[in-house]
């Protein structure tokens, strides 16, 4: 008995529905939705994390994530153009800086600087020195290649034809190549700002005064000082959703644009 | 900065009037020189010397089948590709000499690309005004005036606020000869015009070509537009694996064609059908 396609596609469609069902029946008769509420949801008692959460924590983990990138994207820059240097040693440099910090856990280099730093030369950086350069150094790691990308995505004949128009290299590099490659990268770096966003919480395993504290440092301080179980947690949490969908929301649209290249 | 190209490019036209082309044309148009011209790439040799002469105001179209590097030799002329041998002159350019001004060399050459390569970021106009103000360091008002009469001359200043995706091929070729203009060029090169368009359009960009040609200028032109080639060009050169095999006037090459290489290509892209 052949089935056609579109009863294949009932079919499907009531398995599917069938296994959701049989999972949210499970959970609602199974879960202990008291213990839930009072771990994760008492919220009656949190009056006092406000307005701090907000205008030290989530202040504070802005404040790291803008500086950590802004000299990440300084320094992706830099690595980009050493990657596609004429000049080797330029590229043999930026190619194994690249590999090493994509290749490590960020939480290494926190504790490398807000540790080693001290050990190894005696300087006392600042919570805001430790998680800005802690972050910058690897994002400019992920920022060059998602750099290089774009500029290598600007078709040839673009340059070719700036060129033959008389234009120098770094001109053509400045007016026609940049400013395509912009916004081929513009969503890929959107990424990158949440990604980095939520690295910001490394900074916890260096420690920081109570001024210094972002969103996560908060949120496990408020489990020892209000009686409301890993609700402050959530909380932080909810706070980071409030930084990164609407970064997120702004990636999607851009890679909805209609992509501007030179090809026919 | 090359002293003669900081100034203003249409006082120069005014000024050198050394050939005899430029009294019935607008423009000062430059003569190329070819000599012993090789290019390989890795072991693939494109081009096993080539001599050629292209007089100032001269149009002459390069035929041949792909590959056999016509599209090389004319991408060696501005050196947008560098020969392995022999020496290119354009007009008082020495365009293989190791101390070439390439950049002031290649504001005298304009080139059109098959792919039309206009810069998808900018507006027709800006995509013409924007290598007289950055490079040659023009006016606002004065790159604009002159771009949007290039845009007039190939019919299209009615489009100028538009972006180049909203153009249809035929019409962005033609911006890409007006955005050529615009540098004042004194030589034209075109790098198979017409093979991207949609058939309905290619007769608009070969009659801004035709244009240019009464005008005067230089032209060296890679196509496969035998109708063009007969019509228009005063010379016709049929290259084949790297050489030029035979040259001449448009209706003996094309005509009359005498080496059997130059018969066998004329045959298979005059009737296509016929084998």
């Amino acid at each position: 008995m052949a089935m056609t396609t579109r009863d294949r596609a009932r079919v499907s469609l009531g398995i599917q529905a069938g296994i959701f069902l049989a999972i949210v029946i499970v959970l609602a008769v199974m879960v202990d939705w008291s213990a839930i509420r009072n771990s994760f949801f008492s919220i009656e008692n949190l009056g006092p994390m406000f307005p701090e959460i907000i205008t030290v924590g989530l202040f504070n983990t802005v404040k790291y994530t803008v500086v950590g990138f802004i000299f990440g994207l300084l320094g992706g820059t830099l690595l980009a153009l050493m990657r596609m240097s004429s000049f080797p040693v330029y590229r043999w440099v930026a190619t194994g800086y690249i590999e090493f910090f994509r290749g490590i856990p960020a939480i290494l280099v926190f504790i490398a600087l807000g540790f080693g730093a001290s050990l190894a030369f005696g300087v006392n950086l600042s919570t805001l020195q430790i998680a800005g350069s802690a972050l910058a150094i690897v994002a400019s790691a992920y920022i060059a290649e998602t750099l290089r990308a774009g500029l290598q995505a600007v078709p040839k004949g673009q340059i070719e034809a700036a060129r033959a128009l008389g234009m120098p290299a770094w001109r053509a590099m400045v007016t026609i190549q940049i400013p395509q490659a912009f916004r081929i990268v513009l969503p890929p770096l959107t990424n990158e700002a949440i990604l980095l966003t939520k690295d910001s919480s490394l900074i916890f395993v260096v420690g920081m005064a109570g001024g210094a504290a972002e969103l996560t440092k908060m949120g496990r301080d408020g489990i020892n000082i209000y009686q409301a179980g890993l609700t402050p947690l959530v909380i932080a949490g909810f706070c980071y959703l409030l930084l990164t969908v609407p970064l997120s929301l702004l990636a999607r649209r851009m890679e909805h644009r209609t992509p501007r290249t030179g090809k026919k | 900065m090359d002293a003669n190209m900081s100034q203003n490019q249409s006082t120069d036209a005014a000024t050198r009037g050394a050939d005899p082309a430029e009294a019935a044309g607008a423009y000062s148009a430059a003569g190329v020189t070819i000599s012993g011209l090789h290019k390989s790439f890795g072991d693939n040799e494109v081009l096993k010397g080539i001599d050629m002469e292209v007089a100032p105001g001269e149009v002459v179209c390069l035929i041949g089948a792909s590959g056999s590097g016509k599209s090389t030799l004319l991408r060696c002329v501005n050196r947008l590709e560098n020969p392995n041998a022999g020496t290119i002159t354009v007009g008082e350019h020495e365009a293989t000499h190791p101390d070439v001004n390439l950049d002031a060399m290649r504001r005298q050459i304009g080139m059109v690309f098959q792919q039309f390569n206009l810069f998808p970021h900018l507006s027709v106009l800006e995509n013409c005004t924007i290598t007289p103000r950055r490079v040659l360091g023009q006016s606002k008002a004065e790159a604009e005036a002159e771009a949007l009469a290039q845009l007039d001359a190939v019919g299209l200043k009615h489009l100028s606020d538009r972006r180049p995706d909203q153009l249809s091929g035929g019409q962005q070729q033609r911006v890409a000869i007006a955005r050529a203009l615009t540098m004042k060029p004194q030589l034209m090169l075109f790098d198979e015009p017409t093979s991207a368009l949609d058939p309905e359009t290619v007769g608009d960009v070969l009659a801004s070509m035709r244009k240019l040609a009464e005008a005067g200028m230089t032209m060296l032109v890679v196509t496969h537009e035998m109708g063009f080639a007969r019509e228009v060009a005063d010379r016709v050169v049929f290259m084949d694996q790297g050489l030029v095999v035979e040259e001449g006037p448009a209706t003996e090459v094309i005509g009359n064609p005498q080496q059997p290489r130059t018969q066998d290509f004329l045959r298979r892209v005059l009737n296509p059908l016929a084998e």
